[in-house]
């Protein structure tokens, strides 16, 4: 699998015995397909002039399954599981997205107890989220205890998941209609404890990290994005907010129950790698006070529309797009007016946070590269489909 | 901008922009060999302001290939839809990845699972698929009899 880069024969190329000095002293690593610090197999082919980072090219493809071929010949029912398995830690907000597109296409209203019970749902997948990327950010950069902090409260949802939606990581909750069961009548109690428990958890994880003068001198100025070229890149989520470009969907073009709620859209403009964690630091707390106010107000009813056994979009195309825990999501269904989708397109975060990497790098020393590819937050399931 | 506004001035602009009704957003096919004039003009007229490429792909008809453009812009919060139509056999349209630097992963990841052949892309190369493998497999009539299973 393994490919011989360009990099590395243009190098040869340029090397000191053709008298061509540019480059000389330069080397080039690898990293990955297989390094803790990718978080999966990300290959990156990095060019170094001393301890600079002169260019980084990363190597998609290595668990590219093609789903989008897959789905064209899944029914809209069976198509929404597939897309757990692309950004497995926001599974329930990609299953949202899809179902969102095909009840665009179908024009179904769904009940407001579904729609509660998913803007809940998405919520706690983002507070799961974000948790994990903290551990996790903190890990590359030399901090090993935050990890089991926040695998500790992570762990609590999991456990709500797995009682109402029986499982844990590939939820495959959210049907065309609503949701696929109801709640599970723990479900209110159990989340209430999570909350007051995570309520002064989170102020442990500021003092723990965030405070922290070791952990602020590797995320301060480093990986700078301005405003212009987030958009450029077409980043979305926390890696653009913290540029200060405004691109939450849930705020921009609310769906479900968001235009009711009370929540700020967080922006930081340091652009930095801090002010990247700070977004996600307060989109905690956000999603939190979110959890917070639906959970006592879940209206009684029904928890999915009444809809036909097979499903047939018109023809015509639908676009629907969410806010996932790493940016804006978006599904593109390419219908014929049959059972199957004739094309589908998933318009992934991670794939366009990824590109800005090279940018984001150069001229950084490597150390901070895994500080610059920890505020990323990539899932590479997701940037590979 | 309103769909009606963003409509006639896209007409004022490219005069020979075919309109496509139906969908959520306004939906116009341009002339393949005039993309990168047209994609330059939406990105710095001061009416337009596509700053953000939100998604770029290709359908494959059978008979033709389609590019698809979704445009937002991040100062009026307007939406445009531009396709273009290009030869199946021979597909080529020219890069926008110096106007929107997103294009460049994105038209990769379409020459790689469609072969539409970016000119003047900086670096054209397979992005998910290994450099030897042969075929796009995005393409209706792509076959593969070891890893493709049928349903």
């Amino acid at each position: 699998m393994y490919r011989q880069t360009e990099i590395l024969s243009d190098h040869t190329k340029s090397s000191p015995l053709e008298g061509d000095l540019e480059g000389a002293g330069d080397l080039v690593i690898n990293v990955g397909p297989q390094h803790p610090s990718t978080h999966g197999v990300l290959h990156l082919v990095i060019t170094l002039s001393g301890e600079t980072i002169k260019n980084v090219e990363p190597h998609l493809g290595y668990i590219h399954r093609s789903i989008e071929k897959m789905c064209e010949s899944l029914s809209y029912r069976q198509f929404i599981y597939v897309t757990s398995r692309m950004d497995y830690l926001s599974s329930h907000i990609n299953n949202h997205g899809c179902a969102l597109c095909v009840e665009k296409g179908l024009q179904i209203e769904i009940p407001p107890r579904a729609k509660v019970i998913r803007v809940l749902m998405d919520e706690l997948t983002r507070l799961a989220s974000h948790q994990l990327w903290w551990g996790a950010m903190a890990m590359d950069v030399g901090a090993l205890t935050p990890f089991f902090h926040a695998f500790r409260e992570r762990e609590m949802i999991n456990d709500i998941m797995e009682e109402t939606c029986g499982a844990r990581l590939t939820m495959n909750y959210m049907v065309p209609g609503g949701v696929m069961y109801d709640l599970h009548p723990d479900f209110q109690k159990r989340v209430k404890e999570f909350v007051e428990e995570f309520k002064n958890k989170i102020g442990e994880y500021d003092e723990l990290v965030t405070g922290n003068i070791i952990f602020q001198n590797r995320m301060k100025d480093v990986g700078y994005l301005s405003k212009e070229d987030a958009i450029s890149y077409g980043c979305t989520g926390p890696t653009a907010r913290g540029s200060g470009v405004s691109c939450d969907i849930r705020k921009l073009y609310p769906y479900e129950v968001y235009s009711e709620l009370q929540f700020d859209e967080v922006i930081e403009t340091g652009g930095d790698c801090f002010a990247r964690y700070l977004v996600r630091m307060q989109e905690l707390r956000q999603s939190l006070s979110i959890v917070e106010q639906l959970i006592d107000n879940i209206p009684e009813g029904d928890f999915q529309a009444k809809t036909k056994a097979v499903l047939k979009l018109p023809k015509g195309e639908f676009y629907s797009r969410v806010e996932t825990a790493r940016g804006e999501f978006g599904v593109y269904i390419v219908s014929e007016g049959g059972t199957t989708p004739y094309r589908i397109k998933f318009r992934s975060p991670g794939f366009s946070n990824l590109s800005t990497l090279n940018h984001m790098a150069k001229g950084y020393k490597i150390g901070d590269l895994v500080a610059i590819m920890g505020t990323l937050d990539l899932v590479i399931p997701d940037i590979d489909r | 901008m309103t769909n009606e506004e963003l409509k006639i001035k896209l007409t004022e602009l490219v005069p020979s922009a075919v309109f496509e009704e139906g969908g959520e957003w306004i939906t116009a096919f341009v002339d393949a060999s005039n993309w990168k004039t047209i994609a330059q003009q939406l990105r710095s007229n001061e009416d337009f302001k596509f700053d953000y490429l939100f998604c770029l792909t290709c359908i494959d008809w059978k008979t033709h290939l389609t590019m698809v453009y979704h445009l937002t812009s991040t100062i009026y919060r307007h939406s445009l839809i531009i396709k273009a139509k290009l030869d199946r056999n021979d597909p080529e349209i020219e890069t926008v990845s110096d106007t929107w630097r997103t294009a460049e992963f994105h038209e990769r990841e379409a020459y790689d699972l469609f072969g539409v052949k970016f000119l003047h892309h900086p670096d054209l190369r397979r992005l998910l698929l290994t450099d030897d493998f042969n075929g796009y497999p995005l393409r209706k009539d792509f076959e593969d009899p070891v890893n493709m299973i049928k349903l």
